[in-house]
């Protein structure tokens, strides 16, 4: 009894340190579903993209934050305060424009939530110049900080095609063509060419 | 009140305390694995802005197959890559189905390239390659279930590409012919 509580307990413990809770989410987003059960790469940065097309990124490196914030700072002319640059650290998914960078970081985190819901998204335009194409800055600045990031887009099924196509733009921009997409999980149909490869041990 | 004679430390029943650890156990496990999201990788073809036309892939209309997504998730397909305007192809319109959908689309011209190629008239090294086009009114739900039915019935070579006039041209006509609004 008593090695078994003692065992149960040190199971507690760990499960306990080792859960992440996911982090607050700027907006509800509903994933398609795909047969794919590969795990989300380790260090990704997060594109999310809502059912209206707006667009948010967030990176969960806490330290990979903290650089890109004080990078994007200087080079934008932004002139963040250190209790700004510590509300991106700690803060979730970003989804508004430079311009508008310092006065949501200013918000206390619950404002922030409220605002999110009615953000206009980081601006992608991929039609006049890659200039005003801000997630493209995001995405260059975070890969020079930590070059070995992955890029995980979490799209909304109900999107339109050319709000992920400009996704997809952005990143062909910044010679990435290899991404994931975040997805929920599906049956694979039985009696298919997949079916029979996952039965004959060639894929989990 | 009545004492027992103090022999040893009293016994507490522990059993809900253990119940409740176990409890908790599960409830972290579930938790730890359910955050890892699942994702699927796509590989998107290589761009360059100044590509040479002689860089750019070349697909051999045998062993084409072009899927075009439209909206209400509506899928037009034909065989082959169409881009010749003058001899439109013969566009099919299906769905997402188990039965009779795009599935069974994508199965049957997979074996008539493996019969052509068991024929001799294609090469070994031919392989079936599936053009995937999404028109603007198609949904990213639409894109992620082509893909999945690429991985589904183990396409070797796909891509999604930039839908052109010609295609949607042939999408407009196929409506109109079908009376689609």
């Amino acid at each position: 009894m008593t090695a078994m509580c003692d065992v149960a307990f040190l199971l507690l413990t760990f499960f306990m340190l080792a859960t992440k809770f996911k982090p607050q989410e700027p907006v509800v987003i509903r994933t398609p579903a795909s047969t794919s059960t590969m795990p989300i790469p380790n260090d990704y940065m997060l594109l999310s993209l809502s059912k209206d097309g707006r667009v948010f990124f967030s990176i969960d490196n806490l330290n990979v934050r903290e650089e890109l914030i004080t990078e994007i700072s200087q080079s934008k002319g932004l002139n963040l305060s250190p209790a700004q640059i510590k509300a991106f650290k700690e803060g979730g998914s970003i989804g508004v424009p430079f311009n508008k960078l310092g006065s949501y970081l200013a918000l206390t985190p619950a404002q922030r939530n409220e605002y999110d819901k009615t953000a206009p998204g980081i601006p992608t335009d991929t039609t006049a110049s890659y200039e005003t194409n801000e997630l493209s800055y995001w995405i260059k600045t975070s890969r020079y900080a930590n070059p070995k990031l992955r890029i995980a887009i979490k799209a909304d099924g109900d999107a339109k095609y050319p709000e992920i196509q400009k996704v997809i733009a952005t990143l062909g921009h910044e010679k990435v063509f290899r991404f994931n997409f975040i997805t929920d999980g599906k049956a694979v149909p039985p009696g298919t060419a997949l079916a029979t490869e996952i039965a004959a041990g060639k894929k989990e | 009140m009545e004492v027992k004679g103090g022999k040893g430390s009293p016994r507490v029943d522990l059993t809900p305390m253990v119940d409740l650890g176990f409890l908790l156990i599960t409830f972290f496990m579930f938790t730890t694995t359910m955050s890892k999201p699942k994702t699927m990788e796509i590989q998107m073809p290589f761009k360059e802005d100044n590509m040479k036309e002689d860089e750019k892939s070349k697909v051999k209309e045998s062993t084409a197959m072009t899927i075009l997504l439209s909206k209400d998730h509506r899928i037009y397909y034909y065989y082959g890559i169409g881009s010749d305007a003058t001899k439109p192809p013969e566009l099919k319109v299906t769905s997402f189905k188990d039965q009779d959908g795009i599935r069974d689309a994508i199965i049957a011209k997979k074996k008539e390239v493996q019969g052509l190629i068991s024929a001799g008239q294609l090469s070994a090294d031919d392989k079936l390659t599936i053009m995937v086009k999404p028109a603007e009114n198609s949904t990213t739900d639409d894109l992620i279930n082509v893909l999945d039915e690429m991985t589904i019935n183990a396409v070797p070579i796909y891509a999604v590409v930039d839908i052109t006039p010609v295609d949607l041209e042939f999408i407009s006509a196929t409506e109109k012919a079908n009376g689609i609004q």
